[in-house]
This record gives structure tokens, sequence and C-alpha cells, in this order.
């Protein structure tokens, strides 16, 4: 949480850039929701002069000072902004971009969009009444978003071709800096390194689809009607659309149904019958296989480097701390996917 | 045998001032952080009752696998760079037993409720 002598001037100057774009008004409410040191999510309410209903808005933001791409896989807000923008176009579901902060604003980078309504908390969605209807649909509904995903035109993105050898280079060396082998880790490289569909799962400039990169059972905002709105879109990138599919396959997203694979509420049937049924994309297993299987020993990687983080002082938090020992529990889905068939 | 209170035992007396005493009265992003912090303590515990026998183990099976003896940490160093360098093949059955053992002494106890880890025991029954 910020310091509440901060309120002051974001509240006024968020007022001033809100008023310049969307007409005279106040803003009400304003709400720090989350985020970590170098993004933060503010909620509030734009009520304008003319008494119209008032608009539930969401501002992302780094604040000024902060550089937005903290980690180097991730893209700037702007550019965040943009392809939601873009794939909002192409019927993906999205927040609704409202305005993207310019540097006068004074608010550093960032962007206002539309505020949804919905749970994105995974066990809720995974186990409250109110979802009791929808879940079923929910992974073919995942596949038709992510085909439409795929497809969004990427022509003048700024953003770089990340494919499967190159992921598998820049995580291995990620690992090998903390210099704590975890040999189930080890296996794991030496099986991807040397899997047939890596080829396909590294494609060049001009096979590279859109990729969401982070998309999973808890990024989704979903209502009592299924997926409202695709969120977090900061880790986006060109690459092999399958890495999408296999990251929303991966155990740590199932929260405990792990008989489901597809984010705890569905089947990877569903998942690829849903991609498939508009006719314009087709899934092949195995590629889905490498990249849940690389998926799940990214997370693990990602445990450990949060617990760097912790114990670098860089962001101390109890949380991240502990986080780290939830890499054995990728080490024993890492063994079931590679082992458990071989 | 350290006098009492034993390390684990201090662990035990802060474990539960947190979850009876400091959690009732926290809320929020605090009380998250105090849930974690308790989960945090149990893993402690946890290894210290079993951690010693489990490295014991992972040391023996690791000494018979890699043909040589060593302490602990140089021995999985070397595993590692066997994997990575192709030395290992990364089929045999003795690797996967031992990769195997070694995760579930470590899911024993860094989080004994993950779902992945209760499907694998009950496999193993």
């Amino acid at each position: 949480m910020t310091q509440p002598g901060n309120d002051q001037p974001i509240e006024e100057r968020l007022c001033l850039a809100t008023t310049a774009r969307l007409g005279a008004g106040q803003i009400l409410g304003l709400a720090r929701l989350s985020g970590g040191a170098s993004q933060e999510i503010w909620s509030f309410v734009f009520q304008n002069a003319d008494q119209t209903s008032p608009v539930r808005l969401i501002l992302r933001r780094a604040p000024p000072g902060i550089n937005a791409g903290e980690r180097d896989t991730a893209v700037t807000l702007s550019t965040e902004a943009d392809v939601q923008q873009r794939a909002g176009a192409a019927n993906v579901p999205v927040a609704p971009i409202r305005f993207v902060l310019n540097p006068d604003d004074g608010l550093g980078d960032g962007y206002v969009m539309d505020h949804v309504d919905g749970e994105t908390i995974a066990r809720k969605i995974l186990r409250d009444q109110v979802f009791v209807p929808i879940r079923p649909h929910l992974a073919r509904q995942c596949g038709e978003i992510l085909t439409r995903l795929h497809q969004t035109p990427v022509k003048g993105l700024s953003l770089r071709n990340f494919g499967a050898a190159d992921q598998l280079a820049r995580y291995r060396a990620i690992y090998e800096s903390f210099a704590d082998p975890r040999p189930v880790f080890d296996w794991a490289f030496a099986w991807l390194g040397r899997h047939p569909a890596i080829g396909q799962a590294t494609p060049d400039p001009d096979n590279a689809v859109l990729v969401h990169g982070d998309f999973r059972n808890g990024n989704l905002m979903i209502g009592p009607d299924g997926v409202r709105a695709v969120l977090d879109w900061e880790l986006t990138h060109l690459g092999d659309g399958h890495e999408d599919l296999g990251w929303i396959c991966v155990n740590s997203w199932r929260f405990g149904e792990i008989d489901q694979p597809v984010g705890g509420f569905g089947s990877r049937e569903d998942l690829f019958a849903g991609y498939e049924s508009l006719g314009r994309g087709s899934v092949d297993p195995e590629r889905v296989r490498f990249w849940e299987t690389f998926g799940t020993l990214k997370w693990g990687i990602m445990c450990m480097t949060m617990t760097a983080t912790h114990l670098s002082g860089a962001a101390p938090s109890v949380e991240r701390a502990t986080i780290g020992r939830r890499a054995s529990e990728t080490e024993i889905d890492l063994l079931d996917i590679i082992a458990g068939d071989a | 045998m350290p006098h009492r209170p034993t390390p684990s035992d201090l662990i035990e007396a802060v474990r539960q001032f947190l979850e009876t005493r400091a959690l009732p009265v926290l809320s929020g992003h605090t009380a998250f952080h105090a849930r974690v912090a308790i989960n945090a303590l149990s893993i402690v515990l946890r290894e210290l009752d079993q951690g010693a026998a489990h490295d014991a183990a992972e040391h023996d099976r690791l000494v018979k696998l890699l043909g040589q003896d060593a302490p602990l940490d140089d021995l999985r160093r070397m595993l590692a760079e066997q994997l990575g360098n192709g030395a290992m093949d990364v089929q045999s059955p003795d690797l996967i037993a031992h990769l195997k053992a070694s995760t579930m002494a470590h899911l024993s106890i860094d989080n004994p409720k993950y779902a992945g880890y209760q499907r694998a025991l009950s496999k193993d029954r």
C-alpha cells in the first residue's frame, strides 16, 4: 500500500487525466487493488458532470521513475494496451481501453480501462455454486478465445519473437544462475531439449503468432455466463500459439482439480475442439504436451526466482521467501508427465 | 539432545501463537501473509523432524547412482552436470527411481497436501 500522503496527488492527477479524455466530471472511491513494487492497479468511479450514470474504471500503471519492464520478458504498459485493443478488435474478450497515459499526465506509464465484473480467483471459479452451470463449457470457450487471440493481426507491433528454443535457453540461464541444482529440472531440460516438437515450437518470424504468455485460470475474468475478459497481458510476445494451450494445462493452475487438465475445469479434448471449431486453427497434441511440460518447469523456476528476489533484499516478503518451496510441486508434475508414460 | 525448549519446541510455540492469537485479529493482506508465515514454520518443523534422514537417503542413492562418494551438495551438482552434458541416460530406471524418491521426500516436507503428491502416494501403495 502507498502512504496516505501519496494518495492526494494521484487522485488529482488522475482526475485531470480522466476529464481531459472523458469530459468534465469527478473521480470517486479511488482504491489501490493490488500489484507489485513496479506495477499498481487502482479502481475508481468516474462521475460525469452531467450526472449520467457513473462508470467504474481501472488504472493500471507503473509509477513515474519505475522501469515498467521489471522483468525483461514483460512488455511496457502502453504496448500492453495496444495489444489488448487489437485482441479486442479480433473478438477476444478484453476490458475496453479508455485511454493510454502520456508523460504530461504525470502518472507514469499505464492506461485506464473499463472495470469488468466477475471473478478471477481460481478456487472460487472451481468451487462456487454460481459457476456450476458454466464450468463444463469453459474449456471449449478458452479454445475458441485462443484461436481468435492467435489470429490477431500483429503487423507493426514491437513484440519480440520468443519461441521454444529461446525460452529454454533463457530459463536454463536463470535456473543455473541460482547454483542450487534440482536434478529433476536438469532432467526435464534434457528431455525438452531433444523433444521432436521443438522445431515447430520455435516458429520463424513469418509464422509467429500473437501469444498471450500467461493465459491460465486466475488471469481470466469469469462470470456465470463464461469468460468476460482475458487479463494480464504483460508477458505477451510472438511465437507458437501452442504455448498458450499448454500453459493453461499446467497442473499448478488446476488448483487441486488434477483430473480436469484445463484450468481445473475442463478437458483437453474440449479445449482443442473449441480451438479447431472456428476452422482456422489446428492442434498438435504432442506440441501442447511439450509446452505443458516446459510451462511446469518454467513455473518451478519462477518460484525459485521469487525466493531469490526476496533473498536479494530487493523485495522482501514472507510470501516470496516461502514460494520457492513450491518448486517441489513442479518436480512431481514433471515426473508424472515425462516418466508417467515412459 | 538440546535442552528444552528445542528449536522445534520454539517454532511450534510461535506457530501456535500466530495461528490462535495473531491471525484472528488480522485482516486482508496481513492475514494472508500470517497464514503464509504459519505455513513456513510448518515446513521448518517437518524439515527439522525428517530432513536429516531424507538427506542421508538421498546421499546413499547418489553414491550408488554415480559410483563415487562426496558431500551431498557435490553429488547433486554432479548429477545435474551429467544430465546437462548427456553423460547420464535420461531414461535410466535407476535415475528415474532416484528422482522420484527425492521428489517425494521434498514434498513430504514442502507441501504434503499437494494433490500431485497425494496421487503419487496412492499409486505407490
